[in-house]
């Protein structure tokens, strides 16, 4: 590390978040930079480009109240880093990980990059250990596992916090191994309003948990160019918690669609050609540099799993924030505003839902053997009955086959009976709902099961083909 | 040493003012740490470079070193069983600290490996550019070629033993009279194509043992695919499963701005498979390129390079070898982003305007050929793409469709009932299946009572019938949104229930499925003849009077629809068992008389006909 450089008086040029400085210093590409205006507040920064006469800031905090003559730039001659060590869990900090709740400083046993280091694929271990949820919907259909980045994609007004909650309070592994490990929930709000906040920590404090758990705030209120760093303070403590101290740790980042905006607002003053909506053509490359900081590694215990948040503008599901995060993350929980509006809770959309890792995790050896089939035969019937409801909406439920008209019943029961919950259940009882389900349809249909899996789950009752006739 | 200073950084884009000429293309060596880099624009004293590293850190000031040779690759023994970042690095071991799980910049080529060498050739003998002069011994035997920029009489060659791969083993006096040692392995600019003999067309398949595929939107060997679709589709599964079970002798995966988790896991079950055909494990036919979402973008733009150039290599040895590519878009974004810190005028989407032009340069270096060395060999290139928001329209994939030879795109609606492979049967297509048809005649030849039509071949035949009929689904299916499936005449409804059926029975093929992951040739065919059977009873069937609705009730319409999953590779009389149940029940349906609602069996409408 260079010693500090601090600068008076090279500000030449404040526009939107950039600040443009005469390079009167050796300073190197991409590092911290620490801006302090005439009101003596620090805000922090990064250099976002650097030639022989200017270095141009990307403030990260926000430029009001800066004015030229009075700004003072330090320059740590370091990337940003975050100082971290054991008592980060039970508190509250800002988005760039001040503590917020008056407690002591957090003393520091490491000083880690922010932006944390590419983790080598070779180095990564496979997640296979299945999290039990509580959510039917998740954990038959769409399971998850430790060490996999699982996004909510939700719109306004869905009650993805309530979802979030409810996993994070319920998430635990099933059956002997499960005793004895660490939990932490590192929660990183970014450009949520107050309430949400609130609601999370009184949520987490409710159930006991906040006491292992590191909460990060950037308010609605708060700059909005902070948001490029709440989440990477957030995930630079995840780390350290997950393969240092070794614990397994969920971290809940929201809102992603704020920190895209924020992503676009600095780089559209940066001038970057814009990719889709005004959204930078790398905002891929960056999303990734988030999602990608979930996994396992070999040899550690600790693992990082991350429930991202992204509310879809409009509900579009092609907008380029759901659509970018969706080619990165492991699948992606789809709320609907049709199930929440008819009552069903969680309103999770099955059909454009999905668990990239549940292959990984499910089946004999982690779950049930007749776990997979079951979910893929639930997959293929809810699907039908998705057309039989379309073909109904034109031509009316007497255009209908008798067996199409069977698959109506089907898709309403399956979203009232098995999606919905009213409390968490095992996995256990979320499979015997859905052979319940199944047991409504001709077995000659259900070509996704085997004959000894019908045989074996609903082999007792009769086949409701040969009741039709 | 060419030296220069830099002047500017941003992102992976710097400037520097040079004291030596430098050449386009040429590989640097940037700042303190030797971060990698390329020049990529001239202009008098001036340099322009991406970095393939992380550039945070550096300053004007810093210098940079010339290497004087474009960017290139070592090209070995030592490529297959390993893997590799986007610039061939090997990743296991050598990019890592002793306890570190993280990449760190700046790392530097290992020093060369040992393998056993055997001549091929004596001192006096002249060889040819290209040609071998050595093998490897191993678990998979190797040849040593001549660069192709080489040749000459043998002035001496060592004898067998082992050597290091960068340590020179044979001497070559050229025309000119110019000496060149040549090692085991050589070094060969990624940006140029490798030069072969001639090109060949294609005339047989590489087999995917997937069935929608293989039997009706086949690749040749040398032929080029790509497989467009939104997230979640199923390209990384389809490739993958390619990469496990295709037929070409050497793969090269390249996993090119993904996620590392996926890596992790092909990684895992690549090692712990083994390969039908030799015994050997699948990894020591394989060489694995990663480069994740989260590894330096311009990296990202080499690694497809560096990934076909190992291909030509293999290629070059006599070796049909199959390319991977996920995702080609990852390329074509960092392409993007580069172009856009350069401050080219940005075409549609974003992208430069050379997009076009690079992905044809690209598939062009795929191909059948006879190689330098007088052997044949193939590349063939696979590469998915991901258009953003699922739409074809958008300027990666309608610039790939000009190049590549089929066209398997994957299809959201199916993905979203789990029907795998989603491959669209409609808006797919292949322009190789003239030139493997004969090759699948010979496989339906070799069945017994295989049929010969005026029209083609069996295979051509029951392609065309299946492709006919999947096609008249799709009419009759808008129509029946219209009217109702039970105003359609009962042939229409028979033709909507066939194409289930065919669906089902065969377009489905689950890649977790242990026993129809993979479905060899023979297996396909039988399963063709068998639904080429159903289609000709159900017809006859409906013509003398009954109904599709009685069609859809025979009990054996469970296990036709699951003879992928529940009928094993080889099991012949298997599929002969349920063609004979089958025949009877088709027959009993007429014996009935006319009623025309049958009814079926109770409870046995999963009663097993094997
Ligand atoms: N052929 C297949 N057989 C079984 N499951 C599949 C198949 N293809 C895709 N899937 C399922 O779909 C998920 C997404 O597929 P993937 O190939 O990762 O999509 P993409 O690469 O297009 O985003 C997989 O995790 C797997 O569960
Ligand atoms: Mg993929």
């Amino acid at each position: 590390m260079r010693p500090r450089l601090s600068v008076e008086g090279a500000a030449r040029r404040l526009e939107g978040p950039l600040l443009f400085l005469r390079r009167t210093v050796e300073v190197g590409y991409n590092e911290a930079v620490e801006v302090a205006g005439g009101d003596g507040v620090v805000r922090l920064g990064r250099v976002a480009s650097v030639d022989e006469e200017t270095i141009v800031v990307e403030l990260l905090e926000g430029a009001s109240g800066l004015d030229l003559p009075a700004t003072t730039v330090r320059f740590p001659g370091e990337p940003l880093h975050f100082g971290v060590g054991p008592g980060l869990l039970g508190r509250v900090f800002d988005g760039v990980g001040r503590p917020l709740d008056g407690g002591a400083p957090l003393p520091v046993a490491r000083r880690l990059r922010i932006d944390g280091l590419a983790l080598n694929p070779v180095a990564r271990a496979t997640p296979r250990d299945f999290i039990e949820t509580g959510v039917t919907a998740i954990d038959l259909m769409n399971s998850l596992v430790r060490g996999q980045k699982l996004p909510l994609f939700s719109g306004g007004g869905l009650p993805h916090d309530r979802i979030a909650v409810a996993v994070a309070r319920h998430a635990r592994l099933r059956g002997a191994g499960a005793a004895g490990e660490h939990f932490a929930i590192v929660f990183a709000g970014i450009g949520v309003p107050h309430y949400t906040a609130e609601y999370f920590r009184r949520s987490l404090e409710d159930s006991g948990a906040l006491g292992r758990a590191a909460l990060f705030l950037n308010l609605a209120g708060d700059a909005s160019t902070q948001r490029l760093l709440t989440p990477r303070f957030a995930l630079t403590a995840a780390e350290y918690l997950a393969f240092v101290e070794e614990r397994h740790v969920l971290v809940i980042l929201t809102d992603m669609t704020a920190y895209c905006e924020a992503l676009r607002e600095v780089a559209g003053a940066r001038g970057e050609v814009p990719a889709r909506k005004g959204f930078p053509g790398f905002m891929y490359s960056d999303l990734a540099s988030l999602y990608e900081r979930a996994g396992c590694v070999r040899g550690r215990r600790g693992t990082l799993t991350q429930l991202p948040i992204l509310t879809m503008p409009s509900d579009d599901i092609s907008h380029p924030v759901p659509d970018l995060s969706g080619y990165i993350t492991e699948g992606q929980i789809v709320l609907s505003r049709s199930l929440d509006r008819a009552g069903v809770w969680p309103p999770i959309d099955v059909l454009p839902s999905l668990s990239r890792l549940m292959k990984a995790g499910t089946g004999a050896g982690f779950t049930d053997p007749d776990h997979p089939a079951l979910a893929s035969q639930l997959y293929a019937s809810y699907a039908h009955a998705a057309q039989a409801r379309l073909l109904a909406s034109v031509v009316g439920e007497d255009g209908l086959s008798e067996t199409d008209r069977r698959y109506l019943r089907f898709g309403v029961r399956f979203e009232h009976e098995l999606i919905h919950q009213q409390a968490p259940r095992s996995l256990e009882q979320s499979m015997l709902c859905g052979w319940a389900l199944l047991a409504d349809l001709p077995r000659a249909e259900l070509t996704r099961l085997s004959d000894a899996q019908i045989a074996a789950h609903l082999g007792a009752g009769p086949d409701p083909a040969a009741e039709a006739t | 040493m060419r030296r220069a200073t830099i002047l500017s950084i941003s992102g992976p884009v710097l400037r520097a003012r040079c004291d030596d000429a430098f050449a386009m293309g040429e590989a640097l060596r940037v700042g303190p740490r030797g971060l990698l880099g390329e020049v990529v624009r001239l202009v008098d004293d001036l340099l322009v470079a991406q970095v393939y590293e992380d550039t945070t850190g550096l300053k004007p000031g810093d210098a940079l070193e010339g290497s004087g040779a474009p960017l290139s690759v070592r090209l070995g023994p030592a490529l297959l069983g390993g893997v590799f970042d986007g610039l061939l690095r090997p990743l296991a071991g050598v990019l890592t600290g002793v306890d570190s799980p993280f990449i760190t910049p700046g790392v530097r080529r290992p020093a060369g490996r040992r393998f056993a060498f055997a001549p091929l050739a004596a001192p006096g003998s002249v060889l040819a550019p290209g040609a071998p002069f050595g093998s490897v011994a191993g678990t998979r035997p190797q040849l040593c070629l001549v660069p192709p920029d080489a040749g000459g009489e043998v002035l001496d060659i060592a004898p067998a033993g082992e050597y290091a791969d960068d340590a020179p083993v044979c001497r070559l006096r050229d025309a000119t009279g110019a000496t060149r040692e040549l090692a085991m392995g050589h070094d060969w600019p990624v940006r140029r194509a490798r030069p072969v003999a001639c090109r060949l067309p294609a005339d047989a398949p590489l087999l995917t043992g997937q069935r929608v595929l293989d039997a009706l939107f086949p690749v040749a060997l040398g032929g080029k695919a790509a497989i467009p679709g939104g997230f979640g589709t199923g390209k990384t599964v389809l490739l993958e499963a390619l990469v496990k079970s295709c037929s070409a002798d050497v793969i090269v995966y390249l996993g090119c701005g993904e996620r590392g988790n996926e890596m992790a896991g092909a990684l895992e079950e690549i090692t712990a498979l083994t390969d039908a055909k030799t015994g050997r494990p699948m990894a020591e036919r394989t060489v694995i390129v990663a480069n994740t979402s989260n590894m330096p973008v311009a990296a990202r733009e080499a690694s497809i390079y560096c990934a076909v150039t190992i291909a030509e290599f293999f290629r070059d040895q006599g070796l049909d070898v199959a390319l991977m590519a996920d995702s080609t878009s990852r390329w074509a974004e960092a392409l993007r982003e580069v172009s856009g810190r350069l401050g080219e005028l940005p075409g549609e989407g974003g992208y430069p305007a050379y997009l076009g032009s690079r992905l044809a340069e690209f598939y062009e270096r795929g191909g059948r050929a006879r190689t330098l060395g007088g052997a044949i060999g193939s590349v063939t290139l696979l590469g998915s793409v991901s258009p953003q928001a699922g739409d074809f329209s958008e300027p990666v994939t309608s610039h790939t469709m000009r190049y590549v030879r089929s066209f398997w795109a994957l299809d959201a609606r199916r993905a979203q009932a789990r029907f795998y492979p989603a491959i669209h049967p409609l808006q797919s297509y292949s322009e190789d299946a003239q030139a493997v048809a004969g090759w699948w005649g010979t496989v339906f030849a070799g069945l017994a009572g295989a049929a010969v039509a005026e029209d083609g071949n069996e295979w051509e035949v029951l392609r065309r019938r299946v492709l006919t009929l999947l096609d008249e689904e799709a009419r009759l299916e808008r129509m029946a949104r219209i009217v109702g499936k039970d105003a359609l005449q009962p042939r229409q409804r028979l033709t909507l229930l066939c194409a289930e059926v065919v669906g089902e029975a065969f377009l489905r093929q689950s890649a977790l499925s242990p026993n129809d992951r993979f479905c060899g040739p023979e297996r396909q065919a039988l399963m063709l003849r068998m639904l080429g059977r159903f289609l000709d009873l159900a017809d006859a069937t409906v013509a003398r009077g009954a109904t599709p609705e009685a069609i859809a009730a025979l009990p054996v319409l469970r296990p036709l629809q699951r003879m992928g999953e529940d009928i094993a590779e080889g099991e012949r009389e298997a599929f002969a068992a349920l063609e004979a149940v089958m025949a009877a029940q088709f027959a009993g349906l007429l014996a009935a008389g006319e009623t025309a609602v049958e009814e079926p069996k109770g409870g046995g409408g999963h009663a097993s006909a094997a």
